[in-house]
């Protein structure tokens, strides 16, 4: 589908919007207008849901990563919008270690990607601790994919629990090229952007000119913390990163990110978690800044809530904050808790920690307030149903 | 043996006392998944340890060793160590 008959078919669609929080998941049903949501939830009360993705090559398979605060971590898979839910008979799980050493277990399932337009069941998960793993059955089976896992440079890459972020360093942001199924991006935090050409048989770092913390050696890849990575549909060899030190692109072949981010206002800064690409432009990006001065407090810079676009691929920036809380509002928003639709004009949506789902039916003009009083916010899909 | 499951693991045996048979720990466990399929991961991880906040007991004595032998007259209770927010 060309860029226009994608925009001009795509307000015909039916959007929902999945949400994953620390204390369930919620489907919010999406009106022709965007402007009524009907809410469908809350499904598996109390777990934890780190990811819930619906499958863009059915328009109804969805798919939920979870876990409880007591339990190990598991994958569930409907087919009927959640009405039933059937768990994965064999979640991610790291490769037993042989006696007498140390092996990993998987802690949670952190990201789920679908795999390539041309395998319809496959798909991927990030982990934490950091793994790739690859379910080739709709995500009713899983297998640890690629090397990487048992790597070890990787793992040296990858670091320890004591490295990782504060719930435990994870694998996120696997991208598939949509030309080449064989064409393979992930991210860890800690441990940088890694690129596949061979369908994932050999990884290769992809960090250059990628900051790290004033005072380590960023040829160790261990001190790279991207946040979140985003390729744009419209031109796949264009990548946008959100990193702990700044926001990038990348333009392929090139292997060298520039950071874009130094064009943000000085008293913002470019420091976030989530990043979201535009559909059908690839100059056009969002951020949401937050405040990593001190201690890292990671909340809205001084109380004052905005996204930042650019729509000239990072030369310039632009705030947008009209209709968010003027002072006051200290938010979170999670890597995976930023999104788009498909709409024209685009719908931008974000979660905050605190339990608030928002939305800009105008590509981040204007925002309003879908709900409210929701458990921490973990992560915000917009997908088109069947 | 009788096995007493919490209320977290009670989706899998929709019943809250089931039974389950074994000469071990482990193949208590391992029975448990054959009739529940998918309990045991939630319990145990890929490298053969108990998760850390699941608790099992056994004639009122703690569990942690998957090859320690149990009685089939006796009851295994399954616990989840209740913690945080």
């Amino acid at each position: 589908m060309t860029a226009d008959s994608d925009a001009s078919a795509c307000n015909t669609r039916r959007l929902v919007l999945l949400v994953a929080t620390r204390k369930g998941a919620w489907l919010f049903h999406g009106d022709a207008r965007r402007g009524a949501w009907r809410v469908d939830g809350p499904h598996f009360l109390g777990h934890i849901i780190s990811h819930l993705v619906l499958d863009p090559r059915d328009g109804k398979t969805l798919l939920a990563a979870a876990k409880t605060g007591h339990l190990g971590p598991t994958i569930f898979r409907s087919t009927d919008l959640g009405v039933n839910w059937r768990e994965a008979a064999r979640p991610p799980a790291f490769r037993q270690a042989a006696a007498g050493t140390a092996g990993r277990a998987v802690d949670h399932s952190f990201w789920l990607t679908p795999a390539h337009a041309d395998e319809p069941d496959a798909w991927y998960a990030g982990t934490s601790p950091q793994g790739l793993f690859r379910s080739g059955d709709g995500g009713l089976t899983w297998s640890p994919f690629s090397p990487i896992n048992e790597d070890p440079q990787y793992r040296k890459w990858m670091g320890t629990e004591q490295d990782g972020t504060p719930d435990g360093p994870k694998l996120h942001s696997i991208i598939v090229d949509p030309r080449d199924r064989r064409h393979l991006y992930f991210a860890m935090s800690g441990g940088g952007v890694h690129e596949s050409r061979d369908g994932g048989e050999t990884f290769a770092p992809l960090v250059d000119d990628m900051e790290t913390v004033e005072g380590f050696d960023a040829s160790d890849l261990a001190f790279h913390d991207p946040h979140c990575v985003r390729l744009c549909p419209s031109d796949p060899d264009r990548l946008y990163q959100q990193n702990h030190c700044g926001i990038y692109r990348l333009d392929r072949p090139s292997t060298r990110w520039v950071r874009i981010g130094r064009t943000m206002p000085q008293e913002i800064g470019d420091i976030g978690f989530p990043l979201v690409v535009h559909p059908r432009d690839a100059n056009t990006a969002w951020v949401f800044p937050m405040d990593a001065t001190t201690v890292w407090p990671r909340t809205s810079p001084g109380g004052r809530p905005a996204a930042y676009a650019t729509r000239d691929a990072g030369a310039t920036w632009q705030r947008q904050d009209v209709g968010m809380p003027a002072g006051q509002a200290w938010w979170t928003i999670k890597r995976q808790a930023m999104t788009a639709d498909r709409f024209d004009p685009v719908g931008i949506y974000f979660g905050t920690t605190s339990g608030e789902l928002w939305m800009s039916p105008d590509e981040g003009r204007r925002w309003e307030c879908i709900a409210r009083h929701l458990p921490e916010i973990y992560a915000v899909e917009a997908a088109d149903l069947a | 043996m009788k096995v007493l499951i919490p209320g977290g693991l009670c989706s899998y045996t929709s019943a809250a006392r089931v039974e389950a048979s074994g000469a071990t720990l482990r193949e208590v466990l391992d029975d448990l998944d054959r009739r529940y399929p998918g309990i045991r991961f939630r319990m145990v991880d890929e490298q053969q340890r108990l998760r850390p906040h699941v608790r099992l007991f056994f004639a009122g004595e703690p569990l942690r060793d998957l090859d320690r032998p149990l009685r089939a007259d006796g009851e295994l209770i399954i616990l989840q160590a209740l913690s945080g927010g």
